[in-house]
């Protein structure tokens, strides 16, 4: 197995009154593109400055590339960072913001002009490498700091939050960007966002973090499909949490009396009992104007509330028996036009096996 | 709401009162002292504009000249020693925690309340032949037996030199300094720092590729604010440089008091003004090429 190219290992940060980083620990492997994701004040960044050696005195390990990074000051380290406002030198122009990393740690002057034109290219701004920072615009200034990061050939590259100051349409293209350069440079990326979206479409693997903690670790897939908790289910997409008793198990399944739903047997892989949550993700749901004829699907009768339209999709909300509140996620295609209005009674129905059962 | 530039009578009764004042207090006087450049005196009290230009060439007899070069120099060293001491202080002032921040200001500021004749005087106590810092030092000479090894203690003469005109002037307008320093280093952003750290370079390497940079505006701030007052300072060459240190100040003043000759006081006084004015067009200048930078 190849070694970790970062391994954080128990890593706790405390402010006063406050733990920013709570016993973390995981691997993060070559070539690999990560995320930390979760809501602002769970520690992502904190974490990932601590990466930097821009955040000192926590405890715990934190080693890069075989490396103990304990006492090694942040100039000293072999990895670099774009930060959330990109901090490009305004006193610089685009060129001198690129070499700078070089000049200042001895690289020979004749090396440094080949890689700063290299680097530059890579992000496709060579044309205004003697402009000032004010002469760019927002996507531009980040692809300087992407570049004046990657010309110093770190061995992971971490980003704080890097697309969070573009427009949303700007966003989408850096976020593909991003993913072509980390596939062509071949090296680590870190990066942290609350965006799930972006760490979803980017990351190889996420690691969601809340109050500090890291909740789990997955590939985008998994942790969309799979999530172990309330929290990781309800903070990657939009899901249907159903309150529910877990009356009984079975090699069929777990049986559970569920709110609105009465008694439903879901598929479930380990133990269950008491109190849980049955989840559905609002595309797994089926609207329909007469009850489902297949008797092993989960259904209930309810009534239109909202329709949220997207365009491409709309989102329903059903309110059903015992005030359950269903969203559906609806393809706008032939077969919801007409059926999508306020006040119609509808049938909302799923497979049992698209449900999970979280336990907390 | 109506525009105030459009309505010219809101407008006139804003500008009104301050332009009175501007008129009757700055200009007014200012182009009297002016006129009276090109003055002569018939009397002891009478004073006649005829255009001469003989106050303006006796400003630039060598013994006049050699008191404005050294005006300046003093000046020039005064901003420098002020600038150094004035540097760490307003960026340890901004660095430390946000509760200790006001208190340190007022500590800067706290000179202001106490009148600048008198802690020129103190300044005196401190330095003058029996003062406290000889005090102090003939107590750490005599603490390390020195005065049985080379014999009793020669006080310093530290006052009504050059040295003494320039901490006098250097401890007087330090706030001055300090304040311009500390408004542009407090907006700072710090990822800056933290961005050049993160690329390798050393944190004396960041201090000045990237700190001074970017504090400039507040630099040059600092550097107009203390130079320009320091160049015509009189009070305290008078009372720290005595006879042997005095300063182009201290000859303007004579001029209107003791030698009561005001033309000749007035043509000193604007020459300086040219000096002031080309610190000033200098400052522009730099200001101009930094544009698209930083910016002033």
């Amino acid at each position: 197995m190849t070694r970790p190219i970062v391994s954080i290992k128990n890593v706790t940060k405390r402010y006063p009154g406050v733990v920013a980083v709570d016993d973390v620990s995981f691997d993060i492997m070559p070539n690999e593109f990560f995320a930390l994701l979760g809501p602002s004040g769970c520690g992502k960044t904190t974490l990932l400055r601590m990466i930097a050696g821009l955040e000192t005195s926590g405890t715990g390990d934190i080693i890069v590339d075989g490396q103990n990074m304990e006492g090694v000051p942040a100039n000293k380290r072999p990895v670099n960072m774009v930060f959330q406002s990109y901090a490009v030198f305004p006193h610089m122009t685009v060129r001198n913001n690129v070499a700078y990393g070089l000049k200042v740690t001895g690289v020979a002057a004749d090396e440094i002009a080949p890689r700063v034109e290299e680097a530059l290219e890579m992000v496709q701004m060579g044309a205004m490498a003697d402009r000032k920072p004010d002469q760019l615009s927002g996507g531009q200034r980040q692809r300087v700091a992407l570049a004046r990061a990657l010309v110093k050939r770190p061995k992971v590259l971490l980003l704080d939050e890097p697309l969070s100051a573009l427009d949303a349409k700007l966003r989408e293209h850096m976020q593909l960007e991003l993913a072509r350069l980390q596939q062509v440079i071949g090296i680590t990326f870190i990066i942290v966002t609350h965006d799930q979206d972006e760490a979803l479409s980017m990351a190889d693997r996420i690691a969601v973090m809340e109050k500090g903690g890291v909740r789990q670790i997955a590939g985008p897939e998994e942790l969309y499909e799979k999530p172990q908790s309330r929290f990781v289910a309800d903070f990657i997409g939009k899901i249907n949490l159903i309150d529910a008793t877990v009356s009984g198990t079975s090699s069929v399944g777990v049986t559970c009396m569920a709110k609105g739903l009465g008694r439903v047997v879901v598929p479930h892989d380990g133990a269950a009992s008491g109190s849980v949550s049955l989840a559905v993700r609002p595309e797994k749901l089926v609207l329909a104007d007469t009850a489902p004829s297949s008797g092993a699907d989960i259904s209930a009768k309810g009534v239109i509330r909202d329709v949220a339209y997207y365009g491409d999709v709309s989102n329903v909300f059903v309110t059903c028996p015992d005030g359950l509140e269903l969203a559906v996620n609806v393809q706008n295609d032939r077969a919801a036009a007409g059926l999508l209005e306020n006040g119609r009674e509808v049938y909302v129905s799923w497979h049992p096996s698209d449900t999970l059962i979280l336990q907390e | 709401m109506e525009n105030w530039k459009q309505n010219k009578a809101v407008f006139w009764v804003t500008a009104l009162p301050g332009v009175v004042w501007l008129l009757l207090f700055f200009l007014i006087p200012l182009a009297l002292i002016w006129g009276m450049s090109f003055g002569e005196k018939t009397s002891i009290i009478d004073i006649e504009i005829t255009g001469t230009l003989a106050n303006y060439s006796r400003s630039f007899e060598a013994v006049y000249l050699k008191i404005i070069w050294k005006s300046i120099w003093i000046s020039v060293i005064s901003t420098a020693v002020c600038l150094a001491i004035a540097y760490p202080v307003a960026f340890g002032i901004c660095f430390s925690p946000a509760r200790w921040r006001p208190l340190l200001l007022l500590l800067v500021i706290l000179p202001f309340w106490i009148n600048l004749l008198i802690r020129t005087y103190a300044l005196i106590a401190v330095f003058r032949t029996r003062g406290t810092l000889n005090f102090t030092l003939e107590w750490f000479w005599n603490l390390a037996f020195l005065d049985k090894l080379i014999g009793p203690f020669q006080p310093l003469e530290l006052l009504y030199n050059n040295g003494a005109v320039i901490v006098g002037m250097v401890y007087v307008f330090m706030p001055f300094m300090v304040l311009p320093l500390y408004a542009t280093i407090e907006r700072l952003d710090r990822s800056y720092l933290e961005a050049s750290l993160d690329l390798g370079a050393s944190q004396w390497r960041t201090f000045f590729s990237v700190t001074v940079p970017l504090t400039m505006p507040g630099i040059i701030s600092g550097i107009i604010l203390v130079f320009i007052p320091m160049l015509g300072m009189f009070l305290v060459p008078d009372l720290l440089g005595g006879t042997n240190a005095i300063m182009i100040g201290n000859v303007i003043a004579r001029q209107f008091k003791q030698a009561n000759d005001w033309p000749f006081g007035a043509a000193l006084s604007f020459l300086l003004m040219y000096v002031t004015f080309a610190a000033l067009a200098l400052r522009a200048f730099i200001g101009a090429r930094m544009k698209g930078g930083v910016g002033v």
